[in-house]
């Protein structure tokens, strides 16, 4: 099965790099969930936490307050102006 | 010991002292260059993506928003100089300057008006002695700058920006800053920061590595969450912040990197002044003793004339 490449960066560094089944953010419109094979979504993500599902069933939870999800050919890009994992 | 030798030796050691400074200096601004490099790399991907993401919305949309629009009549110009709080790194600032006014000629020539923000103190101090306004100043980020800096440098310009004022409003928005190219080459230039022109990522990231994404100029057709205007709206002011934080990590790495030449070459003029010394002052030190032999030989002579005479 495919894998979704998932960056996340801040403004000043790069804060988690890897592969993932699942991603789910919180946009201003309520939650998004993404598998792979998603269509190109470009989001503005609101306060609080995102989950990265990894293949290895771990979850990885990322706090990103203010920035944007970009997701296009299974590649999802979470930049905010800080991020940190929690 | 003669005077003369006192002299020399005395300019020897205040030489050596100032030499072990320089030294000590390039040292520093040496290891910090590559700090500052990698801060800078480290904040690429970042800029990366939100270029993309503006270029892609910009690109697709048909999205009319303030900070894109172009002014029919540009009368108000704000320029943003990003010059070091120190001085000791040779031609760094005067550089700088002088294609800042050169920027402001122009702009003036177009019979723009200019407001000034300076960060770092020898810009500051440049304009304040030549009586020139200065909207607002930093002062003390120069070798540091974070995120939160360019954020509020970023609030700080956009606060005034209004093209579509008739009057008071900035219409354009300049910055000038050192590029780091490489650590012997650093470019003084200016660009328009507003109205936007969305540039490449590789342009946007300084002496970093431009995404691979970066070379399938095709944006795929995104869905906007919630809309573009307000994706759009979100992502302008960060993209504004990013490429000021990246021209002030450029900034940074720059100024490091001449503090290191010109304390390079401090350093070697401090050795070529020592070596000069050294040789006057041995022959000063060989006169004396040559002096002080023919004062003996012609004394002794005299002294055997004059009992051969008794």
């Amino acid at each position: 099965m495919a894998t979704l490449e998932v960056n996340v960066v801040a403004a000043d560094r790069e804060v988690w790099v890897g592969e993932a089944k699942r991603v789910i953010a919180r946009t201003l419109d309520g939650e998004i969930g993404i598998l792979p094979g998603h269509e190109p979504v470009l989001g503005v993500v609101a306060d609080g936490e995102a989950r990265i599902l990894t293949p290895g069933e771990d979850t990885i939870r990322v706090k990103a307050d203010g920035g944007f999800l970009s997701v296009e050919n299974n590649r999802v890009i979470i930049a905010a102006d800080q991020a940190e994992l929690l | 010991m003669g005077a003369q030798q006192r002299v020399f030796k005395q300019k020897i050691r205040s030489t050596q002292s100032l030499r072990k400074i320089f030294k000590a200096m390039e040292l520093i601004a040496a290891s910090r260059i590559q700090k500052a490099i990698a801060r800078s790399q480290a904040a690429s991907p970042y800029a990366n993506a939100l270029t993309r993401a503006v270029s892609a919305v910009a690109s697709e949309s048909n999205v009319d928003h303030v900070l894109t629009t172009e002014s029919d009549s540009v009368k108000h110009a704000a320029v943003l100089v990003i010059g070091p709080d120190r001085g000791f790194a040779g031609a760094y600032s005067a550089n700088l300057l002088r294609e800042a006014e050169e920027l402001i000629r122009l702009l003036r020539n177009e019979g723009k008006s200019v407001d000034l923000f300076t960060i770092g103190s020898k810009a500051k101090n440049y304009y304040t002695f030549r009586d020139r306004k200065i909207e607002k100043s930093w002062t003390g980020i120069s070798e540091n700058p974070l995120a939160e800096h360019a954020r509020e440098i970023g609030e700080a310009l956009l606060e005034n920006f209004d093209p579509e004022s008739a009057d008071s409003g900035i219409d354009e928005i300049y910055i000038v800053f050192t590029r780091f190219v490489s650590s012997v080459t650093h470019d003084p230039e200016y660009r328009r920061l507003l109205p936007l022109e969305v540039v490449d990522a590789e342009e946007a990231s300084t002496g970093g590595q431009a995404g691979e994404s970066s070379d399938a100029p095709a944006f795929p057709l995104y869905e906007f969450e919630p809309s573009a205007e307000a994706v759009l709206d979100a992502l302008l002011p960060r993209y504004i912040d990013s490429r000021i934080l990246s021209a002030l990590l450029s900034a940074a790495a720059s100024e490091q990197a001449s503090r290191q030449a010109a304390m390079k070459t401090a350093t070697d003029n401090a050795d070529d002044l020592i070596k000069t010394y050294t040789r006057l002052a041995n022959t000063a030190r060989q006169a004396e003793i040559t002096q002080e032999l023919t004062e003996i030989v012609g004394g002794a002579d005299a002294l055997a004339a004059s009992a051969a005479g008794d």
